[in-house]
């Protein structure tokens, strides 16, 4: 495969891919791992280049009046639409408030514009839009505009859903990549690949002794719980597609740091472990979507830790590394038998294999 | 190459040919072809690859590999092993040991 | 998990590689054959826990490196055709062909579809009687059983839509033809548990002989790596070359005769390329003369298919032990598992994926 730069014969100018990185699209792009970072690094960021745009953290903070205000959106594709512990609708909402949670900002409003394939059922789409209606309010956020559109049938996979969200950040709070400094702790509020594994486990109809639920969840109240015991919480990520070591190579490669962990002290379900084992799934790039992982000054990371285990999508909160000097950029893991290797960002899609 | 892993046989179908059973792997469940156990019983764990049973665990013989190295001392008299506690110094890694970063 | 769970034990990983650092008093080179094998290694790090002095060389154990370029371009070919539903293990459709891969196939609107077992291919088949199913048999000997009870069930069911595009390998011609290489540096050997499983270990025997190598049959926990490596370090440090087994919960010496026979119903040893090392006697599995009907490469016609493997790649060197991934220039530059150029870096359980991936940082400790 060779490296050309390939002419546009309409307006001769050089596309900047490279012919190698794919004529069309791939699913990959979209997993949330190189593929997706690739994209966002040569063809989002250099297109739209700003101050706001370069974090590419999970929100943009901007200012608004002397207020700084989060500002997100996410969009919704998940197959199979209705999931053990929740459906597509519940996910829309509580992804959104989410990604402004990891920003320390309080979530307010959300917009949800539909995209829906001519034909989907009616009691469907009411099934969807009561979820969401019930995730809000617990949320605490309203949704104050929306926009619908149907398309062909076979255009468009049932339904996709976008969800946008703003909120207000407190004085005081500053979360960021580049506040994450060697000695930092890692805490993971729970167990993980739950979410990932009750898709697979409707899609690939495996059976479950205990029905695995998917762990959807809007995290801002445990936020707003983390950063009432301590200001020095550093870093927060929610690991969603691209799993655990997807976040934690992303916030390595952000902050140019090093990131130690073991494997000994991060939760998993014996039924999602069993799952991840018949499959050959690893674990670490599954999808979560009620979790998050917190980067918090080493000092104050017992009164974090105990102010997370007091909330409910906290209680199972662990310390699973630290923040260190050597190897920038890269997540090293000790193995569960003390052997130690790289974690590295997921290459494509995480596919099942037999081998 | 392969995946395989060992599950527990809970039912057998012996009804229909190639014979299948369901076997649990931690909380899961999944049908499997048993064809190649003909001695297969309810309670054998099976090992299990692309969704056939390849063989059956014999756990006297799991259970003779795992005390193998647990009797290390004694064992491996001959070669003069140290004894526990008089080891090389740094022998066992740790988290402070620096890395040479290629 | 049970007889899972025991064998990941942590104390016990640490007492086998005290052991291994009280035994090793000379440099040794290890050869595992087996991706799963590779797999565990790289994913627990075993690496870090063994002595400097012994050095693991991952082997062509990965099917899906192996399989020749224009294998993975004949069943692009194949896949795109619109009457033609596609099957595959995961593990094949990330592989790239000369121009683009199964799953670029899927992009452009190819009925590729992923199968964890033939039987769901052949359940494919049944349900869609008007399009031609074809799955993707690849895979060392613990998986031929399988694709060959697939294709009997075809024969009996009289499926006329039914056909495998067949790349099976086998281990021990493998072997032999590494160790025969002059330059080859494995001293020793790990051989596939599951491959052994399903045929025994009798066909190593002569090969241990003739080569004077100890073959140690192991499990894949990594307790079962640590295990066989030391069994395999205890036999070279004493001049022994014998056929030990490690993974005697699973693999017995004649191994599972009834799987045989179905493999060797269905199928019949043939010459193969391997990607990477060339053409090697009797190493591949087709369909035998009953069967043949079942064969996709003649149902299809398929004109000449060749394929270029890339200059750059140094695939057979790295496969053989004597060149490490690292020293190839293309590595990690040209060549990524995002961009592969030959077969080593095409699945995590190639050579230079697993160092792509899990390698960048060393972690040997001296003692």
């Amino acid at each position: 495969m060779d490296k050309k730069a390939v002419l546009d014969p309409t307006t001769g100018l050089s596309c900047p891919i490279p012919i190698t990185e794919y004529k069309n699209v791939l699913l990959a792009h979209g997993g949330g791992g190189r593929l997706t970072q690739q994209m966002i690094q040569r063809m989002f960021l250099p297109s739209f280049r700003n101050e706001f745009l370069e974090p590419l953290h999970d929100g943009a903070v901007v200012p608004f009046q002397g207020v700084r205000m989060a500002f997100t959106t996410d969009s919704y594709v998940v197959n199979p639409i209705v999931f053990p512990g929740g459906d597509i609708g519940a996910l829309a909402v509580n992804g959104t408030v989410n990604d402004l949670a990891m920003c320390g900002a309080r979530p307010l409003y959300l917009s949800a514009a539909f995209i829906i394939e001519e034909g989907f059922p009616m009691d469907d789409l009411w099934r969807i839009v009561r979820s969401m209606e019930t995730a809000s309010r617990n949320a605490g956020v309203l949704l104050v505009t929306g926009d619908t559109k149907v398309v062909d049938r076979g255009k468009g996979d049932k339904i996709f859903i976008n969800t946008s969200g703003v909120g207000a950040i407190e004085s005081g709070v500053d979360i960021h990549p580049k506040r994450v400094k060697a000695g930092d702790r890692i805490i993971l509020s729970g167990p993980i690949a739950l979410h990932g594994i009750a898709i697979m486990s409707v899609r690939e109809g495996l059976e479950f002794e205990t029905r695995i639920e998917s762990d959807t969840a809007a995290l801002h109240e445990l936020v707003t719980t983390m950063l009432g015991a301590s200001k020095e919480v550093h870093g927060l990520r929610d690991p969603t597609r691209g799993g655990l070591a997807s976040a934690l190579n992303e916030i390595a490669e952000a902050a140019r740091v090093g990131i130690s962990i073991s494997e000994d002290r991060i939760l998993i379900g014996e039924e999602v472990k069993g799952a991840c084992e018949i499959l050959g799934l690893d674990p670490l790039y599954v999808a979560n979507e009620g979790k998050l992982v917190a980067f918090v000054d080493p000092g104050e990371t017992d009164r974090v830790l105990a102010a997370m285990r007091r909330h409910p999508l906290g209680k199972e909160a662990a310390v699973i590394g630290e923040v260190v000097a050597d190897h920038p950029g890269t997540v090293v893991m000790k193995s569960r038998i003390g052997g130690r290797r790289v974690v590295d960002m997921l290459s494509g899609e995480p596919l099942p294999r037999i081998c | 190459m392969c995946l395989a892993i060992p599950g527990q046989v809970l039912e057998i179908e012996d009804a229909i040919r190639p014979r299948m059973g369901r076997v649990r792997f931690g909380g899961i469940q999944k049908r499997v072809c048993l064809e190649w156990i003909p001695d297969v019983k309810i309670g054998d764990y099976v090992i299990v690859h692309v969704g056939f049973a390849i063989s059956k665990m014999d756990e006297e013989e799991a259970l003779r590999t795992l005390e193998l190295f647990r009797e290390v001392d004694g064992a491996l008299e001959e070669l003069k092993i140290p004894e526990p506690g008089d080891h090389r110094g740094g022998a066992w890694p740790t988290e402070g040991d620096t890395d040479a970063i290629r | 998990m049970r007889f899972v769970d025991e064998f990941r034990d942590e104390v016990l990983a640490r007492k086998i590689s005290e052991e291994l650092h009280a035994i090793t008093t000379r440099p040794w080179t290890i050869m595992e054959i087996c991706g799963g094998q590779t797999h565990t290694i790289v994913k627990y790090g075993i690496e870090s826990l063994l002595p400097v002095k012994i050095t693991l060389v991952h082997g062509p154990g990965c099917p899906v490196c192996v399989t020749p370029l224009e294998m993975i371009d004949k069943a692009i070919a194949i896949a795109s055709r619109p009457d033609v539903i596609f099957t595959s293990f995961g593990d094949m459709l990330r592989v790239p062909g000369s121009s683009k891969d199964l799953l670029a196939v899927k992009a452009e609107g190819g009925a590729v579809r992923m199968v964890y077992s033939p039987l769901d291919a052949l359940m494919i088949a049944k349900q869609n009687p008007d399009r031609e199913v074809v799955f993707f048999a690849v895979g060392f000997e613990t998986t031929a059983p399988a694709n060959a009870m697939a294709v009997w069930q075809a024969k009996r069911l009289g499926l006329k839509n039914f056909s495998i595009l067949c790349s099976h390998v086998r281990v021990p011609p493998a072997m032999e033809a590494l160790l025969s290489s002059r330059n080859h540096r494995v001293q020793g050997f790990l051989a596939a548990g599951h491959v052994c499983t399903v045929m025994g270990y009798g066909e190593y025997l002569p090969i241990a002989e003739r080569y004077r190598v100890p073959i140690v049959v192991t499990g894949f926990e990594p307790v079962d790596i640590l295990q066989g490596i030391a069994m395999t370090v205890q036999q070279l440090e004493a001049g022994r070359a014998e056929v030990q087994n490690q993974y005697a919960r699973s693999v017995r010496p004649d191994g599972n005769v009834m799987a045989q026979h179905v493999l060797m119903e269905v199928f019949e040893p043939t010459d193969r390329r391997w990607r990477g090392i060339g053409e090697i006697p009797m190493s591949g599995l087709r369909l035998n003369g009953a069967y043949s009907e079942f064969d996709a490469e003649a149902r299809f016609d398929l004109n000449e298919i060749r394929a270029l493997e890339s200059s750059l790649c140094i695939a057979g060197l790295v496969l053989q032990g004597l060149k490490k991934p690292q020293d190839c220039p293309a590595f990690g530059a040209a060549c990524t598992p995002e961009s592969p150029l030959g077969a080593p870096m095409v699945s995590s359980e190639g050579a230079c994926a697993a160092y792509y991936h899990f390698g960048r940082v060393d972690f040997k400790f001296q003692i």
